[in-house]
This record gives C-alpha cells, sequence and structure tokens, in this order.
C-alpha cells in the first residue's frame, strides 16, 4: 500500500477571504489508498481547504503535489489549466454535496457515466453503453433507469449516479464534500456502505469532508480536526475519536449524540 | 512479539477544567509467541488502557511499546493501520460494527482487507460463525440486534478469522455460556499453539487458570492518586 512517494502532499497551504481567514498553513501527505476525514462545524475552514486541494479555489500561498502517472511529483497549482482539467477527469474525482453539481441534468442517467469515458477518449457506443449499465449496477441503480434523466431520481439515486459518474475512469483520488449531506438517514447509510466498499475494492484514496463524526469513523483511516480556520489536531480516526487531545476536539467527541 | 516498556499515560480534561488523570506510569511488560499474558488487577486499574495503547487506539505519553518490531509511540497512521491488518488482532469488549452489515460480512472483513477473494472470505467466516454456534439463519443479519452474548461471539469470529500473529483479547469469555466458553478457550488454545503471541484481560479466574501462561499485575504501575 504505502509506497516510496506520497500521492498528494499538501505544503502550507493558505487561504484568506480579504480579513477573514479561510484556512491556515495547512500540510500533510496522503498515501495510496489512505482516506483522510477532515472535520470542524462550519466555518472551521475544511470547503475552503478542500476547494483549494482540488482546484476550484486558488489559494494564497502553498503546494499541491499530486505524484502524476507521466510525470511523477507535480505541484497542481503550478500547472495549466487545461492540464488540470485533465487530471479532473482522469486520476482525480470529486463528488460535491449537492449531486446537482457534479451530473449534468439534461442527460441520461447512461450518459452521465458514459461522457467521462468519451473524454478519456472511449469510442466504441455498445462498450461505453456495457461500462454504463456495469456502473450502475454496482452504485445499485436498476438498468432500465439508464435512459431516465437524474431530474427523475431521489436525492440519493442522484448522489450514487454521481460517485458513478466520477469513479468509472478508475481515479486514483477522490475528493468528497460532505458526500451524505441532505440525505435521509436511511438513505445515508446505504450511501455510506457503497462508499466503504467501493474505496476498498478500488484502493482508492479519499478526502472527505464532513461535519459528521459517523461518517468518518465509517471511512476514513486518518483524521484532520478543524477549527477557526486552523488543524488542532490530527491522527488515527480511532486515536483522535477515542483519545482526544486538543480542548475543541474533546468537546466535539462529547458533543455527539447516541441515539 | 509485544515489548512494553516504562509506558506512562495521563489524560487531561480540558472542558472539566483541565483537570489531569494520571492512570498509569513506568509500565513494562513483555509477550513473547506461544505465550498468553493475562493482565489482573482492580477493575478501573488500567488493563484495559494498557491494551488500548498497544492495540494504537490510545496515545502513549512516555515509554514505548513494540508490536513485532513496529514501534507505537509516535507511529504514523498508516504504519498502524498495516499492522492491524496483517500481524495485530483483537478482541474488544464491545461489538462496534458498521450498522446494516450482514454478520456473515462483518467477520469476512478482515480477510477482504488482507485481498482473498470474497468466496474464499466468507466461506471462512462461516466455518468460524459454525464453531461459535451462530445459527446460520442469523449470518445474513445484522448483528446490532443480536443479544450480548450473541454478538460477543461475532466478535470472537472475526477476532480470530484470520490467523494474526499477535492477538489481543479483553474479556473474550465475558457474556457466554460454559459450552461457548469451551469454544473459546479451545480458539485461544490453537492460536497459542501456531506461536502466537496472546495478550488477554480475563475477569474469569477458571478461564484465566485454562489458558493464560502467565500473569501481570498492573496494580504496580498504577499512578497514586
Amino acid at each position: 500500500m504505502s509506497g516510496d512517494t506520497p500521492l498528494l502532499s499538501v505544503r502550507g497551504l493558505t487561504k484568506s477571504y480579504g480579513t477573514r481567514l479561510g484556512c491556515a498553513d495547512v500540510t500533510f501527505d496522503l498515501w495510496p489508498g489512505e482516506v483522510m476525514g477532515i472535520v470542524g462545524e462550519s466555518g472551521s475552514g475544511k470547503s475552503t481547504l478542500l476547494g483549494c486541494m482540488a482546484g476550484h479555489l486558488a489559494p494564497d500561498a502553498g503546494a499541491v503535489v499530486f505524484d502524476t502517472r507521466a510525470d511523477g511529483p507535480r505541484d497542481v497549482l503550478a500547472m495549466s489549466e487545461p492540464e488540470r482539467r485533465m487530471l479532473a477527469r482522469t486520476d482525480w474525482a470529486f463528488v460535491h454535496q449537492n449531486p446537482r453539481d457534479g451530473l449534468r441534468m439534461g442527460v441520461s442517467a447512461g450518459g452521465n457515466v458514459g461522457e467521462r469515458l468519451m473524454a478519456v477518449g472511449a469510442r466504441h457506443y455498445g462498450q461505453i453503453r456495457a461500462q454504463a449499465v456495469d456502473w450502475l449496477d454496482r452504485v445499485e441503480i436498476a438498468a432500465d433507469r439508464i435512459d431516465d434523466r437524474p431530474r427523475q431520481f431521489s436525492g440519493g439515486m442522484q448522489q450514487r449516479l454521481q460517485i458513478a459518474r466520477n469513479l468509472v475512469t478508475g481515479p486514483r483520488l477522490v475528493f468528497m464534500d460532505e458526500p451524505t449531506g441532505g440525505l435521509d438517514v436511511s438513505v445515508q447509510a446505504r450511501l455510506l456502505d457503497l462508499l466503504r466498499g467501493l474505496v476498498r475494492q478500488m484502493g482508492l484514496s479519499a478526502v472527505i469532508v464532513t461535519h459528521d463524526l459517523a461518517v468518518v469513523r465509517l471511512l476514513a483511516d486518518r483524521l484532520m480536526v478543524m477549527k477557526d480556520g486552523l488543524v488542532v489536531e490530527t491522527g488515527l480516526t480511532d486515536q483522535v475519536l477515542d483519545d482526544p487531545q486538543h480542548a475543541y476536539t474533546q468537546l466535539l467527541v462529547a458533543s455527539v449524540l447516541q441515539a | 512479539m509485544i515489548t512494553v516498556r516504562n509506558v506512562a499515560k495521563r489524560f487531561t480534561l480540558h472542558n472539566q477544567g483541565g483537570a489531569v488523570l494520571r492512570v498509569m506510569d513506568g509500565a513494562t511488560l513483555e509477550v513473547g509467541a506461544g505465550e498468553c499474558v493475562g493482565l489482573i488487577g482492580a477493575s478501573g486499574s488500567g488493563k484495559s488502557t494498557l491494551m488500548r495503547m498497544i492495540w494504537g487506539n490510545y496515545r502513549i505519553d512516555a515509554g514505548s511499546i513494540v508490536v513485532a518490531g513496529v514501534e507505537l509511540a509516535g507511529a504514523a497512521p498508516r504504519e498502524v493501520i498495516a499492522l492491524r491488518r496483517a500481524t495485530l488482532g483483537h478482541v474488544s469488549q464491545f461489538l462496534r460494527v458498521v450498522p446494516r452489515v450482514p454478520t456473515i460480512d462483518v467477520v469476512a472483513e478482515p480477510l477482504l482487507a488482507l485481498g482473498h477473494g470474497p468466496d474464499e472470505a466468507r466461506d471462512r467466516a462461516a466455518a468460524m460463525l459454525a464453531r461459535l454456534n451462530i445459527p446460520e439463519r442469523l449470518w445474513t443479519l445484522s448483528p446490532t440486534t443480536f443479544s450480548g452474548g450473541e454478538q460477543q461471539r461475532v466478535n470472537i469470529a472475526r477476532g480470530f478469522v484470520h490467523p494474526w500473529p499477535v492477538l489481543l483479547l479483553d474479556e473474550p469469555t465475558a457474556s457466554l455460556d460454559a459450552g461457548n466458553r469451551e469454544v473459546v478457550l479451545g480458539l485461544i488454545d490453537e492460536a497459542r499453539g501456531r506461536g502466537a503471541a496472546i495478550l488477554g484481560i480475563f475477569h474469569d479466574e477458571g478461564a484465566r487458570a485454562r489458558v493464560c501462561t502467565r500473569l501481570v499485575d498492573v496494580t504496580g504501575f498504577a499512578v497514586a492518586a
């Protein structure tokens, strides 16, 4: 699992919104097959951090070095726009909290999945469709929905379609922003089980931003706790949750309601 | 296989006025291959705390804990995860599972993590569940609705499904009737027979006498209040 080179190296990532701090001086390495959870409450800086890592926001300082297949470690922030976009279509994926932000609502389910394959050069219609059917099955969407538009799907199904669209190209790193937010509890549960299985089967690395400690306990190997733009604690997930050292982490853990 | 040297542990409760609980100091012990060492001491004396530090679940404030050559104090998360995957197994006192996952998949999971195929993993999980007298009709159900004793047996099945060379067992026979206790003690003996290094907490003195080759009293490591 762990070679000598981290898959992703984040160094001193900093972003402010005028005088307001977004995130400050965040540094960590992510290794192949590792899932990192970033938790914090609203305003903690976790979404800013994710946005800067994934190339959606321009940070004020820092580097995001990804171990590319072709050229080895390269600072994503220093790449050209076309290079970054290619990365986003192949080795990287981004699962948005609202599936509508990650899907093409006017395109059929099969098309949403097939488009990604075509963008990386697939041309054979039959094969593309077969792969789309396979992936819809993997995310538990009935094959007979392949030609329906996502508008006709429930929130949970839309989210699962977004996951299929993101994973069909076999990315190595997946960013997820509150992947179960906004969904009903039972739907959340099913989605988490699905993500868990896929991450393990595909050997994915992932960075998952969430406010929900139960999600990180289930999905993440490691955890970063953020407050007011700073990382206050980091480590093995079960260790941070069961033996929290920082005052804020202790407060967060103690505040979780047990059903 | 397990070397604990001069280990200290304290808890600082920031949200309770910064109260510091010093629970352990100078803890030292060793467990070699083929041994089953029993931790003894009054309730609250630090047995589970020490075990949690060896498992990597609790931070080690001072001292060193080496398991199969890997230093746990200050270890990177991926080192602990790799150690737990192949080398260090544990049976905790309480079953914490992903809800909704069928029992047989709960037990098979460590094998899948090691790269075994799903059919092989499920077959071996089934054999373990059968050995622990969990009826087949329960295998497709999630263990969250099972009785305490049944959950414990699922826990044990998962803890023995792979021949981990080092095992940490926290109250493995609690909540079990005599018949199932025998099955578990048999599993422990077998593990010892194949050279596993086992550290266990058994409140049941009979069980302790049956499987432990040596006892270590943690009372000596407690910090005076």
